[in-house]
């Protein structure tokens, strides 16, 4: 998967986390949780999602790394590689 | 089915047991990738999240019903009592709509009323940080910003940094000497969580945070319309439901999970999940021989919530009753103090009033009186002595209640209590735990599956994992694990296929609830 397509997949499983939220307009290299409302609950809807949409396993203690855009890029990008992305399910 | 089986009537804490001629488990299939032992709110929302991220599921509940202690139940004269149902926070909403469905969060409503009436003050409250802050302001004669100090302090803690102080001290440290201001912050997290002075001030913040920001809410319709829709959703989903169902011993070899023995049968499992207590999942369910030493001292040592007393109060059909409040936190006592929340007749109590706007449709009135208590002070009373402080209990409280509904018994014509053993005996939690276990159990909780490989807990634990929100929440937390272990094990797990590229699987469904909120708000 490339960037866009990682930023993309990562977009639409928030959509379906917190489907009032706009996402358009999210800053890769700040918090997410400081541009929506995202609670503990919700990165473990994120990372439940990754799993089950693409078979990514992330440990506790790495969630972390998903706290940006860009974090999430550079953290699942390797994970991700040779995956396509799916978006709408 | 040939035999006869002993099975459990449920009809009061002294009662034996019945005849059963039908087999439970009928149906049930030889194995599952998980097994939920017990359906509390944190069971079944395990199960449902575990059964929509595509696993074979079965809950097995020893209780004819599901919900665990979000459980109701009905009586000669038409009425229908809430046993836990007085109030949670608003994030019950999220979590509803995104591991159940739109029409089990759309029936969470805000209760209109909360009223606090004690010797050191009355006041009726939002129950929201703008309100206490009011209050604390004008009612205590605090300064607002010593309150906003306050507030922001718990906003701020995190769950990471305990560092080692407890809620008294916490207090004394924001409002040195205001025994009131502390009745007034810990009263109502007491009676939903047990907690006292004495437990770590993390806890107490995490639940403050939650609870005393956004208003207290209730499920309309009951809690008997929560558990069947969540009933509906769950078969929607898949998931084998077994009630009346005792599970004797999770079954373990080589460190990892095999399955369940229950009702005298094997079911295999890849993992199971209890929603049992903590304690008696380590040291009735699994057994001492299958964790290690350091772990079951550590377990033994993990010391329980308190327990409840409950009176439930019948308005007769066709009587009104008139408008007080929806929650009434009500004490007699001159000053407060944490473990005289718990004496044998006390003299403090919560007071739900159940209008019939609680069943819309229904014309109805029911009053349930609740107080925390110790096992002890129950436990081993003789059956004369039981009914003895069953009968006190009952007249303590229409006595007060007397006082905020002049005349009321008159207009009730059902009066039952339920006691620790109550508690103990529909839900088999050691001492009738009413909030699982103190802090120091979540550790425990956590570190499970790495003394049984699969084996996961989701029970009430820790303090902040209680309530329905905390159970529910603890739920999806756990299924989140239980998941990343099915789909590590489990060879037939979609995890593995997505490594090969091929023409894309169709897609997992979507659960209901973003499905079609997500239509409404892309139209
Ligand atoms: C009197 C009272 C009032 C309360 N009021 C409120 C309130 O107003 N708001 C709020 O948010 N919370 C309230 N609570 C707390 C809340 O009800 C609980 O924290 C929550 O429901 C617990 O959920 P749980 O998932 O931990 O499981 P539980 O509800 O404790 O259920 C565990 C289940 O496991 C089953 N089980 C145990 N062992 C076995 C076995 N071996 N085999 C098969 N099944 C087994 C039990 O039968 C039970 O159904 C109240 C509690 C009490 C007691």
């Amino acid at each position: 998967m490339t960037r866009e397509e990682i930023i993309e997949a990562i977009k639409d499983i928030i959509h379906t986390i917190a489907p009032d939220e706009d996402l358009s307009n999210l800053n890769t290299s700040e918090r997410l949780r400081d541009q929506i409302e995202l609670d503990s609950m919700d990165f473990l809807d994120i990372v439940m999602e990754l799993r089950k949409r693409y078979g990514v396993q992330i440990p506790e203690e790495e969630y972390k790394e998903l706290a940006t855009l860009d974090g999430c890029v550079a953290y699942l990008g390797p994970k991700l590689a040779g995956k396509s992305l799916k978006v709408g399910v | 089915m040939g035999d006869t089986k002993e099975q459990r009537y449920f009809k009061g804490s002294t009662d034996g047991k019945a005849p059963s001629r039908t087999d439970p488990l009928k149906g049930a299939k030889e194995r599952y990738d998980l097994i939920v032992i017990g359906s509390g709110l944190g069971g079944l929302t395990a199960a449902n999240l575990l059964a929509r991220a595509g696993h074979s599921v079965a809950i097995l509940e020893q209780h004819y019903n599901f919900g665990g202690l979000a459980t109701w139940f009905k009586r000669r004269g038409g009425h229908v009592f809430d046993v836990s149902l007085h109030g949670f926070p608003v994030g019950m909403k999220k979590t509803c709509r995104k591991y159940w469905n739109a029409e089990i969060a759309d029936s969470i409503q805000r209760l209109d009323g909360i009223r606090f009436e004690n010797p050191q003050f009355t006041l009726d409250t939002e129950f929201t940080r703008a309100d206490f802050t009011d209050k604390l302001v004008t009612v205590f004669g605090l300064e607002r910003a010593r309150v906003e100090a306050f507030y922001a302090e718990l906003a701020g803690m995190n769950f990471y940094d305990d560092a080692g102080e407890t809620v008294g001290q916490l207090f004394e440290r924001h409002f040195p000497g205001r025994n009131d201001v502390h009745r007034l912050l810990l009263e109502p997290i007491s009676y939903a969580n047990g907690s006292t002075m004495e437990d770590p001030a993390i806890a107490y913040g995490i639940v403050f945070s939650n609870f005393m920001s956004q208003g207290v809410y209730t499920f309309q319709g009951g809690t008997d319309k929560l558990v069947r829709a969540m009933k509906a959703e769950l078969e929607k989903n898949g998931v084998d439901l077994f009630n009346k169902v005792q599970v004797e011993r999770v079954v373990v070899e080589g460190g990892a999970v095999r399955g369940v023995l229950a009702e005298g049968r094997f079911l295999g499992a890849h993992a199971v999940i209890s929603n049992a207590n903590l304690k008696s999942t380590v040291e009735r369910l699994v057994g001492a021989e299958h964790v290690s030493p350091a772990f079951l001292a550590g377990v033994r040592g993990v010391r329980l919530n308190n327990s409840s007393t409950q009176v439930y109060l019948g308005i007769r059909e066709g009587e009104e009753l008139p408008w007080v409040t929806d929650l009434l936190f009500t004490s007699t006592r001159a000053t407060f103090d944490s473990p005289a929340l718990c004496d044998l007749h006390g003299e403090s109590r919560t007071f739900s009033f159940y209008y019939p706007k609680t069943r819309p449709g229904s014309n109805r009135a029911t009053i349930v009186s609740s107080t925390n208590a110790r096992w002890s002070d129950w436990a081993h009373l003789d059956d004369a002595a039981y009914e003895r402080e069953k009968a006190r209990l009952v007249a303590d409280t229409l006595d007060a209640l007397d006082r905020h509904v002049p005349g009321v018994r008159a207009k009730i014509d059902h009066v039952e209590a339920a006691t620790p053993r109550t508690f103990a005996f529909y839900t088999q939690h050691p001492e009738g735990t009413s909030f699982g276990t103190k802090f120091e159990g979540l550790q425990y909780s956590f570190d499970l599956p790495k003394e049984v490989r699969g084996l996961y807990h989701a029970g009430s634990v820790g303090i902040i994992m209680s309530g329905w929100l905390g159970a529910a929440n603890y739920g999806v937390i756990t299924a989140n694990k239980a998941d990343a272990f099915l789909r590590a094990e489990l060879p037939e797990a979609p995890a593995k296929d997505v490594l090969v590229p091929r023409p894309a699987p169709l897609p997992a469904p979507l659960p209901q609830d973003t499905a079609t909120t997500r239509q409404g708000t892309t139209a």
